[in-house]
Formats: structure tokens, sequence, C-alpha cells
């Protein structure tokens, strides 16, 4: 139902969404699905790409979405080893820069792969701005003109980076979606933060088909907990016992009005202020030793009760 | 080459996959077995060698090579074999005065900047002669190791940009294969270490990790071998992603079983 939507979803939101994948679990196939989702939707969609070549990254859509991809390639040359004339002019937050100064007022769905890259190479304090720049221009009041809705969708990889980083780019995104899974199985699990709503998360399993649409599934098949036998009736473990284990009314009776030995109440207080007549008190016999040191004074002479 | 290591990676030098980086990784044991392994199969493969040597010498690859079946003097005379050795040629950097910088130039630098020296070897040696007849099916290039560059001062972003750049031309320009060797130190203080083999693994189609048994040294038993395959062109639903095997290293091969299954023990 509703719930099964949320991974597809994802993007209609707008803002930043974080892809964390792992070295056991690769997110570029469920980057490359999500893609193909904006695409199918007839959106205009940027790809970054700074780890795969173009090559690489087209291989799996067929022509219809393809020609929906633009692909700004920062894999060939992305330090300008080479000194040629060729590379895009301000690297690549200069290419992000300019695919949000477009005209046309449709939305856009930009994949950065990898944020992870890019995170290495610049410092973050730049990438934050620009990132928190991109994902909120559809916000700015000032322009006049109608921008649609921006998307930026950043693959990471989590073991790359340390707290500080990794805690700065999750306080700018509106949804993190982290890779796992067991067994063959992947999961994702998404946590979604909307303003002035609680944060909701869930856990969707899926796989993806080779043509990279996403199929969602319930979950690896657990394994069924062993069910008691229906024809053998219950049995009572208290009769046929040697000791009783039951009360009559009497003993019952006896065992609520009892008063616990430690317990203080008012008929205890009087018997301990008032002593008992003709009780026999106790003697005590005491030899004492060479050793012993007797001080005939009584050390609580001074208390004063 | 190892037989039984190809029959558990399914491959044989005629019909290896091109274009793929191989990680091998090694934690609490040696991993070089691994890259003897993949010279030997490159060089049978009738392959373009470039090997960036920068742990030992050309003798101690070049002894272990003959166990293996191959003669690296010959390979390298014959051009089919590009051989960097790191611990001679640094000491060139110093003694030898020479026009263009040399590949381990970073050593000269205070701040070691960047590799793009080392790059350029690479694609040197590697590049397509034009003109006459192609002696060689496709270009590998092999490093052992790389951690060495960390120690030798080169920060972990510089040798994932010389990966990426070498990626960039060897696999996907030229459709060649690269197998890396970093060593996994397990110590929870060395960062730079722990980007470079998280970097490195993310770009990598195939992993073979090394590791020490946990239970210590066994006459046996050297280690157990993980083997991941990352990054298929098609994306899978159930594959078997990681396999995992206990090996022994005898004079001129490794024997594979699965875990628990040494014939020692059975």
């Amino acid at each position: 139902g509703r719930e099964l939507g949320m991974l597809d979803s994802l993007l209609s939101l707008g803002g930043l969404v974080l892809l964390w994948d792992s070295v056991e679990w690769e997110g570029r196939s469920l980057l490359k699905a999500l893609v193909k989702k904006s695409a199918l939707c007839g959106e205009q969609v940027h790809i970054l790409g700074c780890e795969v070549s173009e090559e690489e990254f087209r291989e799996g859509f067929d022509s219809d979405i393809n020609n929906r991809l633009v692909y700004h390639d920062f894999f060939r040359d992305p330090l300008n080893w080479s000194k040629t004339e060729e590379a895009l002019p301000g690297g690549p937050l200069g290419a992000l820069r300019a695919i949000c100064k477009r005209t046309d007022p449709g939305p856009v769905t930009i994949a950065l792969d990898s944020l992870s890259w890019l995170l290495l190479h610049l410092p973050c304090t730049t990438l934050c701005q620009a990132l928190h720049a991109v994902s909120h221009q559809d916000s700015c009041p000032g322009d006049s003109s109608p921008v649609g809705k921006v998307s930026v969708l950043g693959l990471l990889h989590e073991e790359l980076h340390g707290p500080g980083p990794v805690g700065a780019l999750s306080s700018l995104a509106q949804t993190e979606v982290t890779l796992g899974g067991t067994k063959g199985q992947a999961s994702a699990h998404i946590l979604c933060r909307r303003p002035r709503q609680r944060p909701t998360d869930q856990t969707q399993w899926f796989s993806i088909l080779p043509d990279f649409s996403l199929d969602l599934q319930e979950g690896p098949s657990v394994e069924s907990q062993p069910c008691s036998d229906p024809h053998i009736p219950p049995v009572d473990p208290t009769t046929h016992l040697t000791f009783n284990l039951h009360l009559s009314k009497k003993e019952r009776e006896a065992r609520d009005s009892l008063i616990l030995p430690f317990q203080f109440s008012s008929e205890k207080q009087q018997a301990l202020l008032r002593p008992r007549p003709g009780q026999a008190t106790s003697h005590i016999f005491y030899e004492p030793d060479a050793y012993d040191d007797l001080d005939q004074e009584d050390p609580d002479d001074d208390l004063d009760i | 080459m190892f037989v039984e290591l190809n029959n558990l990676l399914n491959t044989t030098p005629d019909r290896a996959e091109q274009g793929k980086l191989t990680l091998l990784c090694d934690a609490k044991t040696d991993g070089s077995f691994l890259v003897h392994h993949f010279l030997s199969f490159y060089l049978k493969a009738n392959c373009k060698v470039c090997f960036v040597a920068l742990f030992q010498s050309f003798s101690h690859y070049n002894i272990v090579g003959q166990k293996l079946g191959v003669n690296l003097t010959v390979a390298r005379e014959r051009g089919q074999l590009v051989f960097l050795e790191g611990l001679k040629s640094a000491v060139d950097v110093f003694f030898q005065t020479q026009e263009e910088p040399h590949p381990l130039q970073f050593l000269r630098e205070a701040n070691a900047g960047n590799l793009k020296p080392l790059f350029e070897f690479v694609r040197e040696a590697l590049k397509p002669v034009d003109g006459g007849e192609a002696r060689w099916t496709y270009p590998v290039l092999l490093v052992d190791d790389l951690s060495v560059l960390l120690s030798l001062g080169v920060g972990a972003v510089a040798v994932l940009d010389f990966i990426h750049y070498c990626r960039a031309t060897v696999c996907w320009e030229l459709k060649g294969n690269m197998v890396i060797l970093v060593h996994d130190s397990g110590d929870v203080e060395d960062e730079e270490n722990d980007i470079l083999l998280n970097g490195v693994s993310h770009q990598s189609h195939l992993i073979l990790r090394a590791e020490g048994l946990a239970t210590g040294f066994c006459r046996d038993v050297h280690g157990q071998l993980r083997i991941l395959w990352r990054r298929p062109s098609q994306p899978t639903a159930q594959r078997d992603q990681s396999l995992t095997y206990q090996y022994k290293i005898q004079d001129k091969s490794v024997s594979f079983f699965a875990k628990g299954m040494s014939p020692a023990v059975l």
C-alpha cells in the first residue's frame, strides 16, 4: 500500500537525498534505478560522474532514458592532468551551479556519483554550502520566475568519512537511505526528515532487475517457528504431587493477617517502649582473661538520653 | 599461477575478463602469493604487463616466478614486461639527473604532492605501440604494494587519485586489467590506510582477502581467503557474492579447501 511506496517516492519530495553504501552492499545499482525512475517521470536528469565512465553509467538503460540523461564527465580527467582545454571550467561545483542557473522551469534531478569523491577532494564547508544552495533553490523568495523542484541524489561510501563530515551532510539532507542486507537479499533503511514533522524511518527489502527497475519485496523468508502439536492437550503440572501447593480458606486468612517481622506498627512501638514485667532477664557469665582491660566506667555515661 | 585458484575464480588465461580491477588485501598474514599468481597468470595470457614493484627486488619475483613457470628476465627482454623496481630506482631519483620527472619524483618533494609522474610512467609503458602487429593481448598493471606509498609520505587521497587515473586509462581506455595489493594493518589508529583500502575496495570488481586464522598459526592451514565479487555489469538479485576458503601454501602450488576440510584434519 502506501508504506511500500516510500522507496519509490524518494525523489518526489525534492531536496537532498543521501544514499549510503558499503563495500559489501554497493549503491550504484540503486542510484541508477532511481535515476531511471526520474527519467521515466519526464524529469531532466543530470549526472555528475566522477567514479565511473559515461559508458559504464549508461549501460543497461535503453535509449529513451539515455536521451534524458545529461552526463557531466569528471571521470576521464578530473584533476586536469592531461592539461588539455577539454576540462570543464569550474570543476564539479561549477557544473552544479550551472545546472541550477537553467532557464526552463521543469523539475530536475541531479545525481552525484559520487558525493564521496567530492567530499574527498573539496573542503567540507564549501561542498555543504553548495549543496544547501542547490537543494533549497526552489524556496528562494526574490526570484519571480517559478523554478521547478530540484532533487539532489548523492551516493556516499560510508567507510570513507569521519563523523564530522557525515554529521554535516546528514543535517543538510531531507532523506537518508542506508543500504544493507542479509543472505543475498538487499535492504534499504530510509530515514525521512520533513520540516515540522517527526522523522519517519522504514526498512524496505528490494532487488534491482537487469533493466534497472526497482522490485520491492517483502523480505527474506523467515524460518517457521516449531508450532505445538494440537492433538496433545496441555498438562497441568500441579496434579499428582507429593506435597500440597494449595491453601485452605483458613490458612489463607491466617496468612493475610500475619504481620511481617520488620513491619513497624503502632502495637509494636508500644510493646517496645513498655518493658514487659516479670520477664526473666538473661544472664551473661564472663570469665576475664589475664589480658583483659576491665574499665568499670560506663562509656555511655556522657550520653544524655 | 595456481590452477586451483583459477578454478575458484572461474577463469583461465585464455578467457579472462577485461577492464577489471582486482584488489588483493592481506590481514595478519602474507598475501604476496596472490601477487605471484597474477603475475604469472597474465604473463601466460600473453599480456603486456607493467609491474610497479615497490616491496621486493626483481630477483625475488624472478625466483618465485620460475617456480610458477615464467621467466621474468626473458619477458623483460622481449618487451612483454615493464618492471619498475622501486627499491633500486628510488636511489636513482637522487643520484641521476633526468630531464623528465622520475616516476618516484615525489620522494624529492617536501610535501609529496601527487603521483602524476608515476601515472605517466604507467601510461607510457602500456600505451599501444603504433605500427607492427599487435603482439600482446591486452595491458595489465600490477602494483605491489600501495601501502608503501603511504609510508613514503603520499596522502591517501593522492594515492586514490593515482589509482583513479590508472583505472581510467588501463581499464577503460585500453580495456586492460589492474591488480593492486593493499595491506590491511588492522590497526585502528591508521586512518589513512583505512581510507586507502576502502577507497580502492569501492572501485574494485573483485576483492581477494587473505586473512590469518583467528586462532593463530597452524602448520596445515596457512590462512583463509575471502573472495568478494562487486560491480557486476548486470545487477543480479540473489547471487553468491562472497566465498570463503582456507588454503595451504606449498613449494610450487597452493591448495584450497572448504573451511574445516583440510586434508590434515580429515
